[in-house]
Order: structure tokens, then C-alpha cells, then sequence
């Protein structure tokens, strides 16, 4: 029994995660030097803080066996949203932020009331909200729109002291959804039902769990965190623009994947996701570094990635059906020799 | 009555309905939407620039309804239209005195076959190792794009050579000359699908690949096949594409065109869930679609806006295709029956 947890494709596939951020970070930090810094670390958490939460959210659906597409476009939208209602419209932040949640959390409700309701695929109805959010950004403006607001300023700028080195404020709400996302995950009735839909939704239904109402929310929280992302998006642009964040969505994707969580739902976790976003990460820093390689490397190195685990995952889905098959085979035996005798 | 419900049975029928309702809404509305003009020889208007706009999304349809026949989906085209036009662009070269740097036949080979081996790449996730086809054909949309900036060294090549631009933005016979090769590949592949067993395989994979197998088909090979197809089809898209602007575009070319061929596709009456599939139809899709996006760049929405009408429209042709949304409407007009 004990051997069997550690071949558990959640665990392993976590650690092969791990093990791959650990081998590039190390590399990098042999190839380059001032690559193995403490800020270096911390960078990639900057630069990836809205990803990270846009992730989180995608774990979510994810996991739950669903997909979500209109996420880039719901944070495009949110930029838009929060830079227009600050700078055109004068609204007071403590009014911009949550009016931009609830736009987010709103959209989501109807994309997964729809799909619930009417029995869709998750990626038509998202992929039509991926349009429709991108085509709101363009109401609202065609052009960029600066940020000047104090308090954005004051958020974009703010450095907060970690051990000498530095972090930004987008980095602490980061931290604290991908917290809250494990919690949630883990200790929640909403969180078991997720993981128990991705299972098995027919058998999550017979077990007298709240399907419709989770599958709904599932949705209402990735928008959420899309929003979300798009106000800390704000915070390292200090603008909004319709372009924003195009493309986004498969990047969230492939972190979710690389970090582990099984594309036909039911197994994964927060915690991968977070050494997916990683992974992404240092291999834009590792670009970077280098110099001379064309960023659009990153595009086709997150690709190759994703493919790879996906590989990793067949892997085990086709050993654990043919273990499943054997033991199935194994135990009608056995359940025949007592008839028998 | 029997004619008429034979008639309204009819797949194409709707599709039908739609367009000449969306064509009645211009004649209407729109000022000389149906004004044609011969200029040197070549009919000019607005009809003319609707086929001509949307050949490449019928090209995309074509090999998309094979795939969406299956039960698949592959929503990697538009980067393989960028890889395509990226791929032809290189060869071709961006000389300003328009002399190509390979011959054109062997530039198109070898986009076409760059494009085909995308398509046997994506066969090969979904067939072979057995990935969800959203998934498999992702990998390409994240890397396809990356692959066609890298080819294009990133940056927009512009193309001088003037032959090359018969493809997308030359006429023969007074027509676009695209279109006819839209015909060309929808009959080749009407004709091999329809006479020959080959579409009911395929269609049988889609209902239910067990029984299929069972029945003696190989599933995994006319999986394959769809896909690689699926990539042929892309590709000649993509050459259309870069020979209308005459640039190829890495970032840009055929984005957001997987959707627009999905739509039409399922506007068409093929279902998303496989099985049976019209050809026909969708190119009727591909031209609701264009319509579409005509009318409301005609009303001076700008084109960024356009997508906005699309989703929605995508909206309610899945809602129109939900049993559980058929059902409840049926309810709220007191009908028991659901309406096929």
C-alpha cells in the first residue's frame, strides 16, 4: 500500500515538477552569472504574479474536468474596466476594485450557468466568452488608457523588504489566493466536491454532493481570479489596453498541466500549479539571460513542455488501466472461486 | 406538406434560411450591398468580397468537418495558417525586385508539406497516445505561433513577387480565383468521402469508435487521416492568406480563425458530437459567418467590436443545439415533444 502512494501519479508528477524547476533554476545559475540570487527568485514571482492567480483559478476548473478559455480575456477586460472607471469615469479605488471582482465573478456565473444548465462543452461557451470579453475591452476603448491614480502608483511602485531583497505588493495577494486556492482545495466541502466531479461526476451526483452549485462556482471563482489578475496586471503596467493578456489563457493552461493536474480531472493540485508558473518563469528568465535567442523560444519551449506531461500523464492513465484491468481480472477470479466452491 | 417537412429536414435547409434571411436583412439595410461592377474584366462588390474573404475560413471548414466528424476538434489551424504563410513567405523571400528565392511550385510544396506534417503531428497525439483532442491540438496553438515567428525571424515579411499573388487576390473568369479551389477541394473531398466508403468510416468513428472497431474499421488511422487532412487544409489556407496581403505575419496571420471555422462548421449542421457530417453545409456556414462580419463592418461597427455579434451568435446556435435548452423551451410553449 505504502509503495502504491508513492507511484501516485498526483505525487510523482508533483515531483517531477519540482525536480524540473530545481535542474533549470540550477542551470541557469551555472550558465549565467547572477542568475542564483535571492532577488532573481523573487523576480520570477513578480513578473508572474497575475499568472499565478489566473492559474489558481484554472486549477479549479481544471481539475473539475472542465476548461476554461476567456480567462486572458476576462483580465484584458478587467484592465480595461479598472482603468476606465479610475481615469474617465473618477471612480474612488475602494469603489473600482470591487466593481472589477464582480464584473469577473459575474461573467463567470453566467458561462458556467450556462454550461451546467444546458449541458455544453466548457470550451465552446468559454471560448464565446474569451470573444465577448475582448470585444467589451474594445467598447470600452480602442486605445490605451493610462493609470495615474495615487493608489495605483503607490501599488506599482511599493517595494516590501524580503531578507535584503524585494517584493511587490501584487506579489503578496499572489501569495495569499495561492494560499486561500490550497485551503480551499483541501479543507472545503467546495474544494472535495471539485475534486470529486473531476473523479466522477455522475457518481459526485449519486452521492447527494451539489454538483450544479459547484460546477457554477468553479467557474464563478476563475473568474474571479481573472479579474483579480487583471487589477494586479494594472499594478505592473499602470494601463489598460483591449490587447492585454492575449494568448493568456494557454499559458495558464500549460502551467496548470506542467504542474501536474491531470487534464481529465480529478487529480491535481494548487501547489503544482505554483512550481508550473515556476517552470514558465525560468525559462523566460533563461532566455532572457541568454540574450540572443528569440523570446517567441518561450512559446515553443512551453509547448514542447506541455507535451511532455500530457505524455507523462498517458503514461500513467494507460499503466493504471492496465493495473485496473489486471487486479479487475484478479478479483472476478477470486470472487469466482467461492461461487464455485 | 410531405415536400415541405422533407424540405425543412433537410440539413442545408436552416443554413440556407439564415444566409438568405441575413441577405434580405442587406438588401434592406445596407446601400448597394448587392451592387456588382466589372472593372478591368473582374466582377467588384460586396457579394464578390464576401466569397473572396471567406475561402480561407472554407478551407479551414473543410478539414475542420472531417475532424469535428470524429468527435474531435483541432483548434490549432490558425497557427498553422501563420506557419503556412510564414513557411512560403521565407522561401519566397522578401526581394523588392520580386524574383523569388526558390521556385513558387517548390515554395507551396514545402509549406504545404510543413503544414501536413503539423496536421500528422497533432493524428499522432490524438490517435496514438490517446490525448483529448482540445489538449493535443493545443500544444501546436501554444507552439505553433512561436514556431511561425521563428521562422519569420520575427518580423513581418513583405512580398514583392507579383505571381504569387494570383492565389488569394487573383480572378479567373471574373471570379476570385481562391474560390475556385475551394471548389477544387471541397469536390475532391465530397467525391472520396461520399463515394467512397471512407465518410462512413469516418462518421462511424465519431458516433462510437468501439463499435467502429469492432465493425473492422481502424479507428486510429482514420483519425489520423482527419487530422493530417485537417493540416492540408490549413496549410492551402494559409497560402491564401499570405498571398491576399502579400506579407506573412507571424503573430497576426489566421488568428482568431479557429473559431470563425468552428462556427461555421456547427452552423453547418455538423454536430459537435460527431457522427454525421455536411460538407456543404458548412461552406454555407463559412459564408454566414462572412456575411456576418461584412454587415457589421458595412454598419461601421469597428472590427474589434464585430467579435462581440460573433460570440453571441455562437451562443445561441449551441444553446439551439442543447437538448436540455430545446426541452425547456419546449416546456415554456406548452409542446411536449422536443423539436427536431
Amino acid at each position: 500500500m505504502k509503495k502504491k502512494s508513492i507511484i501516485n501519479p498526483k505525487n510523482l508528477s508533483l515531483f517531477v515538477t519540482i525536480g524540473l524547476f530545481i535542474l533549470m533554476f540550477g542551470l541557469g545559475s551555472v550558465m549565467f552569472s547572477g542568475f542564483l540570487s535571492l532577488q532573481n527568485f523573487l523576480n520570477l514571482l513578480i513578473d508572474n504574479a497575475y499568472l499565478l492567480i489566473l492559474a489558481v483559478g484554472m486549477t479549479f476548473v481544471i481539475i473539475s474536468g472542465g476548461i476554461d478559455l476567456s480567462v486572458g480575456s476576462v483580465l484584458a477586460l478587467s484592465t480595461m474596466m479598472t482603468s476606465s472607471l479610475l481615469e474617465k469615469s473618477g471612480w474612488d479605488p475602494i469603489a473600482v476594485i470591487p466593481a472589477v471582482l464582480l464584473m469577473g465573478a459575474a461573467l463567470g456565473f453566467v458561462m458556467g450557468y450556462i454550461i451546467h444548465t444546458f449541458d455544453l462543452p466548457p470550451f465552446i461557451i468559454t471560448l464565446a466568452g474569451l470573444y465577448l470579453a475582448r470585444g467589451l475591452c474594445y467598447v470600452i476603448s480602442i486605445d490605451t488608457i493610462g493609470i495615474k491614480n495615487a493608489f495605483w502608483q503607490v501599488a506599482a511602485q511599493a517595494q516590501i523588504n524580503v531578507l535584503g531583497s524585494f517584493i511587490s505588493p501584487s506579489v503578496v495577494i499572489a501569495v495569499c489566493i495561492v494560499l486561500l486556492g490550497m485551503f480551499i482545495a483541501r479543507y472545503t466541502k467546495f474544494g472535495r466536491t471539485v475534486y470529486a466531479i473531476g473523479g466522477n461526476e455522475q457518481s459526485a451526483l449519486l452521492m447527494g454532493l451539489p454538483v450544479a452549485r459547484t460546477k457554477i462556482l468553479i467557474y464563478v471563482l476563475s473568474g474571479f481570479c481573472s479579474s483579480l489578475a487583471g487589477i494586479v496586471f494594472t499594478f505592473y503596467t499602470l494601463s489598460g489596453y483591449a490587447l492585454n493578456g492575449t494568448g493568456m489563457e494557454m499559458d495558464a493552461i500549460a502551467t496548470v498541466v506542467i504542474g501536474g493536474t491531470l487534464l481529465t480531472g480529478g487529480v491535481g493540485g494548487v501547489l503544482g500549479t505554483v512550481f508550473g508558473v515556476f517552470v514558465y518563469g525560468t525559462i523566460q528568465t533563461l532566455i532572457m539571460f541568454q540574450g540572443t535567442l528569440n523570446s517567441w523560444w518561450t512559446r515553443i519551449a512551453i509547448g514542447f513542455l506541455v507535451f511532455l506531461f500530457c505524455l507523462l500523464q498517458r503514461v500513467f492513465e494507460v499503466r493504471k488501466a492496465g493495473k485496473n484491468g489486471k487486479s479487475g481480472k484478479n478479483g472476478s477470479g477470486k470472487k469466482n472461486v467461492p461461487v464455485t466452491q | 406538406m410531405i415536400r415541405i417537412t422533407a424540405l425543412t429536414r433537410n440539413k442545408i435547409f436552416w443554413p440556407l434560411v439564415a444566409l438568405a434571411v441575413l441577405m434580405a436583412f442587406n438588401l434592406f439595410f445596407t446601400p448597394n450591398f448587392f451592387r456588382l461592377e466589372i472593372k478591368q474584366g473582374h466582377l467588384y462588390g460586396n457579394v464578390i468580397d464576401i466569397i473572396k474573404n471567406a475561402a480561407p475560413i472554407m478551407f479551414l471548414a473543410i478539414g475542420l468537418t472531417l475532424v469535428i466528424a470524429t468527435k474531435g476538434i483541432d483548434i490549432s489551424v490558425g497557427s498553422i495558417v501563420a506557419i503556412s504563410a510564414g513557411f512560403v513567405a521565407m522561401m519566397i523571400g522578401g526581394a523588392l525586385d520580386g524574383i523569388p528565392k526558390y521556385p513558387f511550385a517548390l515554395a507551396i510544396v514545402c509549406a504545404l508539406l510543413v503544414s501536413v506534417l503539423a496536421g500528422m503531428w497533432n493524428g499522432m497525439l490524438v490517435s496514438r497516445i490517446g490525448m483529448q483532442p482540445i489538449i493535443a491540438t493545443l500544444i501546436l496553438l501554444v507552439a505553433g505561433r512561436g514556431i511561425a515567428m521563428v521562422t519569420t525571424n520575427a518580423q513581418i515579411i513583405w512580398l514583392y513577387a507579383d505571381p504569387f499573388a494570383l492565389l488569394g487576390q487573383g480572378y479567373f473568369l471574373g471570379l476570385p480565383f481562391s474560390i475556385y479551389l475551394v471548389a477544387l477541394l471541397l469536390l475532391f473531398t465530397s467525391f472520396v468521402t461520399r463515394k467512397t466508403a471512407l465518410g462512413l468510416f469516418i462518421e462511424s468513428v465519431g458516433i462510437n469508435p468501439t463499435a467502429a472497431r469492432f465493425a473492422g474499421i481502424n479507428a486510429k488511422n482514420i483519425i489520423f487521416g482527419v487530422y493530417t487532412f485537417c493540416g492540408l487544409c490549413a496549410g492551402i489556407a494559409g497560402l491564401v492568406v499570405c498571398s491576399t496581403v502579400m506579407s506573412a505575419d507571424g503573430n497576426n496571420a489566421g488568428k482568431g480563425y479557429e473559431m470563425s471555422a468552428i462556427l461555421a462548421v456547427v452552423l453547418g449542421g455538423t454536430s459537435l458530437n460527431g457522427g454525421k457530417f455536411y460538407l456543404l453545409g458548412s461552406m454555407v456556414g463559412a459564408l454566414i459567418v462572412q456575411t456576418l462580419t461584412t454587415t457589421i463592418y458595412a454598419f461601421g461597427v469597428p472590427p474589434e467590436i464585430a467579435q462581440v455579434v460573433i460570440a453571441l451568435v455562437v451562443l445561441v446556435v449551441s444553446l439551439l443545439q442543447s437538448v436540455n435548452f430545446r426541452t425547456m423551451v419546449s416546456r415554456l410553449f406548452g409542446k411536449r415533444e422536443i423539436f427536431a
